[in-house]
């Protein structure tokens, strides 16, 4: 006889060992797949999966085949004119048609790549990987503004509106029961030993008299008061383009940048993005001309400066929005500029800010820069400075910025 | 529609329930059991999709040790599944006692039935009936080895970190082929038996075990005078079974490698029939669907819906295109081995001249004992050299190519006419040979007395290459090797060709 079992219900994800086990062999190829969505891909598109691919012949596992060539037959089905003796072209370029059945394994489907999709844990995991990212790192930032409401059990007492019928009739049901059953028993009793039938009439009106609904049944739904921060936040990304700063650089300034807008995200229900360029003058620009334009020209941070100032005036009102600003530059610039940046920083952006990170990319790690020096007098709760020099150090600077915020 | 056909009809329409599963299930194996099919016990499991590509990885076994290729897998069937590039098989079915087998929810009632009968009667049947089978797996025990198996590898990635076991595990995947000695009956498989084999071994190595020896002095190298005669003669014969010479005699190798080297080569010894039985297999459990629908048919216990969707699904599977449709991949083993089967039938059934002088044997015998005897006794390629008649040469317009390297032309070397009737058979036979599929690569010395090196030889048949892959599957050995593999290429008639050396990396 056989057994028919039901297994719909197990668990589904036998494989989740392998595949992961997959990526990880093959983690170097995938990261380079990986930066490659990266790099055509927008900051707030980050968040994603992605699909990746890897070349074939990587992944082939390698056994002992029987190649072409050599003299062998293969037998056909379908012959409709051929008679023995007749003559066929081999096909050039190797093999081809007639030798189908031989050693072809695998069962590729010809391409080139293996394509496939990575979950967006997977494809974060690969993208930050070089970054050291902690799982556990995902520090609540800023303090809270406003307030939401939240379900939280039941409660004895509340509004009308909050009335949980379903609980309350079930309370009911269960006091009834509870208060009937004594009495049920006693006047089963009294008929069974032909009692008196004023008696039983008298229990029979106590059985009625309980209530099909009290005071103490009513159930409200309870909710709780919770601090909710501003739902809204705009980062502003300030980058200096001028010829100093190399596609490297860019590179790291573009981690830097993600980092922090899925930080924010993972904060706030919605983020803004503000990129604006600078070389001797400032222009806010969309993501791709940030990251990927060419520009030449002198260093005037001042400029990004005020133009930042601008934007916050004329869209972003500081009480309804977080504000974040980001600035990455390769720390040169000249004269009293640096001076006067950070006197602006200081007055008219910091206390706009909810933060203010202030992100350097070097070309040596021990210099002392003007900006940095400049910007480093800056005594403030919600401004850091950092140096990064390269793709290791994005993620730990990051973290340092963010824990005095966090505590 | 009268009240009394319409009584035994088990159901219409395409849904299905549990209790429409028994009750079909219950008329398949009585009708089964009347043409004599001799089955393990069934256990039918239905499954979501996401399951059924889950069971596909794992390369058709229920439970298996983690490997990242088997996360290839899934991943490649689960793409080319979401693009809707490939439907998922309706069935899978395993080689255990019991027999498992998977139904997908998603199947109609007709469908569920036509799994039914194709795999727990049609493939059970043969799985425990045929020889290859009987003698190379233990379908009571490979459930239990391969939970062993799984928990055992879990525990060695534990212990000695994840890139030795994969290293481990990807040179032996790579000689699986080569894990099967043909002519040795292997004993059956038990994962207790395994469990206190290691427990032995493990404990005479601790009471073996004596840390004095380490502080005696070394003792000279002796003179190697007396050795170079014995080294050049071992193995005594030429050993096909790799893994198992590796297992055995690798010099490096650590205990629970072996044990690795071992389960695999256990596996390879189980997937090893199958491979041999393709068309066989494929055939039998097509040609007992078939059969059993169509008897449930004519009893009226079901109706003509049902019927027409078994047969259009059927005709699909069967389906055999010509070579030079686009859709041809080769013989279809469905299509060949279904034919085969039925054409027996017939022979026996209703036999002409053609039929008499053919298969004097068989022609007009009792059907059922002539196709059990050949589902028992037979392997693909001896099956086609016995069994395939001229009438199904014809039918399915076989013909045969000769492609010779020397030539810059194929020839048409045989076809469906009289003369051509017993090449084709001869050659589709051969086809299904295993030294066609599977290269004659054999260990020929260990110079277990010298340098520890290890010699295989790929004997060439008809000047036919390895492939370049070759070399990768050399440095994989030389990893479980430890020293230098070396595998010369010989021909028969120009003797040794050409010659690789593997160093193992360090």
């Amino acid at each position: 006889m056989s057994m028919i079992i039901d297994r719909r219900l197990n668990d589904r994800n036998k494989n989740a060992t392998n595949r992961a086990r997959f990526i990880r062999r093959y983690k170097s190829q995938l990261k380079r797949s990986v930066a490659d969505v990266v790099a055509e891909r927008s900051i707030t598109d980050m968040g994603r999966g992605g699909e990746v691919g890897i070349p074939v012949k990587d992944i082939s596992e390698p056994k002992f085949r029987i190649g072409q060539g050599g003299d062998r037959e293969m037998v056909h089905p379908g012959n409709h004119s051929f008679s023995p003796g007749d003559r066929i072209a081999k096909p050039q370029g190797g093999g081809g048609e007639g030798e189908g059945g031989d050693g072809q394994g695998e069962g590729g489907e010809g391409q080139d790549n293996f394509m496939f999709t990575l979950s967006k844990e997977e494809f974060m995991n690969l993208f930050f990987d070089d970054l050291e990212l902690p799982r556990l790192a995902r520090n609540v930032l800023g303090d809270a503004k406003q307030f939401t409401f939240r379900r939280a059990g039941y409660t004895p007492s509340g509004v009308p509106s909050n009335l949980s019928v379903r609980r309350s009739l079930q309370n009911a049901m269960a006091r009834k029961i509870a208060l009937a059953a004594p009495l049920k028993r006693e006047l089963r009793e009294l008929e069974e030993s032909g009692a008196d039938p004023q008696e039983i009439q008298d229990l029979k009106d106590r059985i009625d008299r309980i209530p099909f609904l009290d005071e103490y049944d009513l159930r409200f739904r309870h909710k709780v008061k919770e601090p909710k921060p501003i739902s809204r936040a705009v980062m502003f990304c300030l980058m200096d383009v001028s010829a100093s700063m190399s596609e490297q650089k860019k590179d790291l300034a573009k981690r830097f940048f993600t980092l922090l807008y899925l930080f924010l995200n993972r904060k706030y229900e919605h983020v803004e993005l503000v990129f604006i360029r600078h070389t001797s003058n400032a222009e806010e620009v969309d993501e791709h001309a940030f990251f990927h334009d060419p520009q030449t020209g002198g260093t005037v941070v001042m400029s990004a400066l005020n133009l930042a100032e601008d934007i916050i005036k004329d869209r972003y009102a500081p009480d309804q929005w977080n504000i974040y600003g980001a600035q990455v530059s390769d720390g040169d610039a000249f004269g009293s500029d640096p001076q006067r940046s950070a006197a602006k920083l200081r007055d008219d952006i910091l206390p706009h800010c909810r933060y203010y990170a202030y992100v350097e990319v070097p070309d040596n790690a021990s210099s002392i820069t003007p900006l940095g020096a400049a910007y480093s007098q800056i005594h403030s709760e919600n401004f850091a400075v950092a140096k990064v020099m390269g793709r290791r150090d994005v993620y730990p600077v990051l973290r340092e910025l963010f824990q005095r915020e966090a505590a | 529609m009268s009240e009394t056909v319409k009584d035994r009809v088990l159901s219409r329409g395409g849904d299905w329930d549990f209790d429409l599963l028994r009750s079909y299930d219950r008329e398949i194996a009585s009708i089964a059991k009347e043409f004599g099919l001799d089955t393990y016990p069934n256990q039918i499991e239905v499954i979501a999709s996401e399951q059924m590509l889950d069971a596909y990885a794992s390369v058709g076994l229920p439970i298996s040790y983690t490997h990242w290729s088997y996360g290839k897998e899934f991943i490649r069937n689960e793409e080319a599944y979401r693009r809707g590039m490939r439907g998922l098989a309706y069935e899978l079915v395993i080689n255990s006692d019991p027999c498992i087998a998977y139904l997908m929810e998603d199947n109609s009632m007709p469908m569920q039935a036509l799994v039914i009968a194709h795999a727990c009667y049609g493939h059970n049947s043969f799985f425990k009936g045929n020889y290859l089978f009987k003698q190379w797996t233990s379908a009571d025990a490979i459930v239990d080895y391969m939970v062993f198996a799984r928990k055992y590898i879990f525990e060695c990635e534990q212990k000695y970190g994840i890139d030795r076991v994969e290293e481990t595990l990807d040179a032996c995947h790579a000689l699986m082929d080569h894990g099967v000695d043909r002519y040795h009956r292997p004993s059956p498989l038990s994962a207790q038996d395994e469990l206190r084999r290691q427990h032995e071994r493990a404990e005479h190595a601790r009471k073996q075990f004596d840390d004095i020896w380490r502080t005696l002095p070394r003792k000279e190298k002796q003179g190697d005078d007396d050795a170079p005669a014995e080294a050049a003669n071992f193995p005594p014969e030429p050993q096909e079974n790799l893994l198992y010479f590796i297992e055995k005699y690798s010099p490096t190798l650590e205990t629970w490698q072996r044990e690795i080297v071992r389960i695999v080569r256990k596996l390879a010894q189980y997937f090893y029939p199958q491979g041999m039985t393709k068309v066989m297999n494929e055939g039998w459990a097509t040609f007992w669907h078939y059969t059993l629908l169509n008897t449930l048919y004519d009893r009226g216990l079901v109706d003509d819906g049902f019927m027409f969707e078994i047969l259009q699904s059927h005709t699909n599977v069967v389906m055999q295109p010509g070579f030079d449709h686009p859709a041809y991949s080769g013989i279809n083993p469905y299509a060949l081995g279904f034919a085969m089967f039925r054409d027996l039938r017939r022979i026996c059934e209703s036999p002409d001249a053609e039929d008499r002088a053919w298969f004097p044997d068989i022609a007009g015998r009792d059907w059922r004992e002539v196709l059990d005897f050949a589902m028992r006794n037979y392997k693909d390629e001896s099956f086609i050299a016995q069994y395939l008649s001229p009438k199904l040469i014809r039918e399915f317009h076989l013909f045969a190519i000769a492609d010779q390297a020397k030539n810059d032309f194929v020839e048409v070397a045989a076809i469906h006419n009289d003369e051509g009737y017993r090449d084709v058979r001869r050659l589709l036979s051969r086809q299904y040979n295993r030294d066609i599929l599977v290269p004659d690569i054999q260990v020929l010395r260990y110079e277990h007395m010298g340098d520890r090196s290890l010699l295989l030889r790929y004997t060439r048949l008809r000047d036919r290459p390895l492939t370049d892959d070759a070399k990768e599957v050399l440095k994989h050995l030389s990893k479980l090797w430890g020293f230098t593999v070396s595998m010369e290429v010989f021909d028969e008639r120009e003797g040794v060709v050409d010659r690789i050396d593997v160093s193992p990396a360090r």
